[in-house]
């Protein structure tokens, strides 16, 4: 370095210099300037559920909570007037409580099997449900919406609702079994075996000794599905034609299309009280959901 | 005793996998099934009732009208739709998987600030995270040309103010230019986590010793980091193929809930009738299940043909796997 001429070191350096800068305005091109609208968008809703009315999206002005009187005031929607929001978040809570017990109960079992359990084809059914995993099932609505009316679970006011839950736990069985095989596959054989030895069956094996190792999965997949319950809308936008037995999302769907231009405030704030689960799970437990939303299908 | 024990022994993964098999045949393989089934048949509205009462009856009627339609020209709408699939899906897959590239590369490699760049991550991660029916909300908020910030802040930029459109969900290069936004914006997360875990993953040493070679960062992420993240490109564009191109719940939210609820027409209008929304519309706005399920069956052989070849591309442990580096 010292034998170069002063020059080439000045020059060595300009473009060290320069190259940060170019690297620094990359991140700030691709990583930053998009997010704007992004970071907008969040901001206005919380600004706007909270004010009477906002000056260029975010800046409040004043603050009223008139905009969240859906929940203790009726609340008009189309030709239908509900007296509250409750009922119909009742709806979704049945929904996402339903999906979540169901894929829990069944994808332990299943995963279990999956991670423990040698058996004929166990290979061949780890590929289907790798398989299923990248089928998109937004596409079979139509054979869904076939067989819940063969199985007479349709346009039956909760009963519909069942058959919702139903299909949508089916629908993510296949990913949850294979999250909590991943989580059986930690446990160390040791622990089963020195259990087996001193001779416990495998089903007191399983109930006392495996499943609390598990609790972590268990809860990620039970989050998970509940919040893929709770937000729901493709199935129930398409089978429920009963407002009584609308969910939040279908009910905030059609109210989008009422109150636009109306009344933004209100939509902010319903879409914020709809938001709320999900923003008490991502901020409680953010690291174990974030592994399972890489995985999935989403856009 | 012992005959029991190995029975058992046997039986027992099947009691356990059993409830998981009932639920996927419920809800996969049945209508799978089903949807094959029903492309090769006349189903409509007319003869709806009598179908569900009886799966055989004599006024369901199996033809191949559907595929002749689809394939040798009789819905003359079809072809519009295609162009339009073909527009959304290769866009949106450029910036799931290359525009997310770049964007890894900067928030994993170059910025080197711990803080900033999870900050960064969770914000990209937000479209993701969020109910489809609120990102919806916020968008047609976001869009509007009076309450809205989309035309403000593009006139902040610079844009004159007769290129911005009355209405970005109508106006047509607009409308698909923004049918593109909304879903880049939830894809580029995909490829980003995938691609961020593998720029994590390859080992400094790899990178420490090119830097003291002389190269420079851009070289680094030219000729190291690019090369080493072949298999989760491959991966992220594979993966991504099959789920953009049957997807439309996101299309149907925004345009239906913009417009007033009648998402069919709006989407016509538009421009964003993208394949899955018209196989998804033919059923449930015009009642011509079979005709649907024919252009469903499309999505299912095309779907059942790319996970084969995933199969055969990236193996199974791979598929396992999508995030680590082989180097």
């Amino acid at each position: 370095m010292l034998s170069l001429p002063r020059y080439r070191i000045e020059s060595r350096k300009t473009k060290a210099l320069l190259r940060s800068i170019i690297k620094y305005l990359i991140v700030i091109v691709v990583a930053v300037i998009p997010l704007i609208p992004v970071w907008i968008m969040y901001l206005w809703l919380i600004m706007q559920s909270f004010s009477p009315k906002v000056n260029l999206g975010i800046i409040p002005l004043g603050f009223t909570l008139n905009n969240w009187r859906f929940l203790w005031s009726p609340l008009k929607m189309g030709l239908k007037t509900y007296p509250n929001i409750w009922p119909i978040t009742i709806n979704t809570l049945l929904i996402a409580l339903g999906v979540s017990g169901i894929v829990v109960l069944i994808s332990t079992l299943g995963g279990y099997a999956l991670s423990r359990m040698e058996f004929a084809g166990r290979t061949g059914m780890m590929k289907f449900i790798i398989a299923l995993h990248a089928f998109p099932s937004v596409i079979l609505l139509i054979a869904l919406f076939i067989i819940l009316n063969k199985l007479g679970l349709y346009g039956k006011g909760y009963v519909t609702l069942l058959g919702i839950t139903l299909v949508k736990a089916g629908l993510e069985i296949p990913m949850a079994s294979w999250i909590i095989k991943g989580f059986f596959d930690a446990i160390p054989w040791d622990v089963e075996w020195a259990a087996l030895v001193d001779g416990c069956t495998r089903w007191r094996l399983w109930r006392s000794i495996v499943l609390p190792l598990v609790l972590p999965g268990i809860g990620a997949i039970s989050i998970f599905s509940f919040l893929s319950g709770w937000s729901e809308f493709l199935l129930v936008f398409t089978y429920v034609k009963d407002e009584a037995y609308y969910t939040l999302p279908v009910l905030i769907y059609h109210m989008i299309g009422e109150y636009k231009m109306v009344d933004w405030g209100l939509l902010a704030a319903l879409g914020l009280f709809f938001t709320i689960p999900t923003i008490i799970f991502f901020s409680t437990s953010q690291k174990l959901l974030l592994r399972i939303y890489v995985g999935g299908v989403k856009g | 005793m012992r005959i029991t024990r190995a029975v058992m022994k046997k039986i027992i993964p099947w009691l356990f996998l059993t409830p998981v098999i009932i639920f996927i045949i419920l809800s996969w393989v049945a209508p799978v099934a089903l949807t094959l089934y029903l492309g090769f048949t006349d189903l409509s509205i007319k003869n709806f009732l009598a179908f569900i009462r009886d799966f055989f009856t004599p006024e369901v009627h199996i033809t191949l009208e559907n595929f002749e339609k689809i394939f040798f020209g009789g819905d003359p709408y079809l072809p519009e739709v295609l162009k339009i699939t073909i527009i959304y899906v290769v866009s949106v897959l450029a910036i799931n998987a290359f525009y997310s590239l770049i964007l890894s590369i900067s928030i994993a490699y170059f910025l080197k600030h711990d803080y900033l760049s999870l900050f960064l991550r969770v914000s990209w991660l937000l479209p993701r995270i969020t109910p489809g029916v609120i990102y919806a909300l916020m968008w047609n908020w976001f869009i509007d040309p009076r309450y809205g910030m989309l035309n403000t802040l593009l006139s902040l930029a610079g844009i004159p103010k007769e290129m911005l459109p009355q209405s970005w969900l109508l106006d047509k290069p607009y409308s698909q230019i923004l049918m593109i936004m909304v879903n880049g914006y939830i894809g580029a997360s995909f490829g980003m986590i995938v691609y961020t875990a593998a720029i994590k993953s390859i080992p400094p040493d790899l990178i420490n010793a090119a830097l003291v070679d002389g190269a420079n960062e851009f070289q680094v992420a030219r000729h190291i980091i690019i090369p080493l993240l072949k298999w989760p490109i491959f991966f992220v564009v594979a993966w991504q193929t099959l789920s953009l191109l049957a997807s439309y719940e996101q299309i149907l939210l925004i345009w239906g809930a913009g417009g007033g609820g009648g998402y069919a027409g709006i989407a016509r209008a538009a421009g964003v009738m993208v394949w899955a929304l018209y196989s998804y519309s033919k059923a449930f706005s015009e009642y011509q299940y079979g005709y649907a399920s024919a252009i469903s069956v499309v999505l299912v052989v095309v779907g059942i043909a790319l996970i084969l070849i995933y199969f055969k591309l990236f193996g199974f442990s791979r598929l396992m796997a999508p995030s680590k580096v082989e180097v």
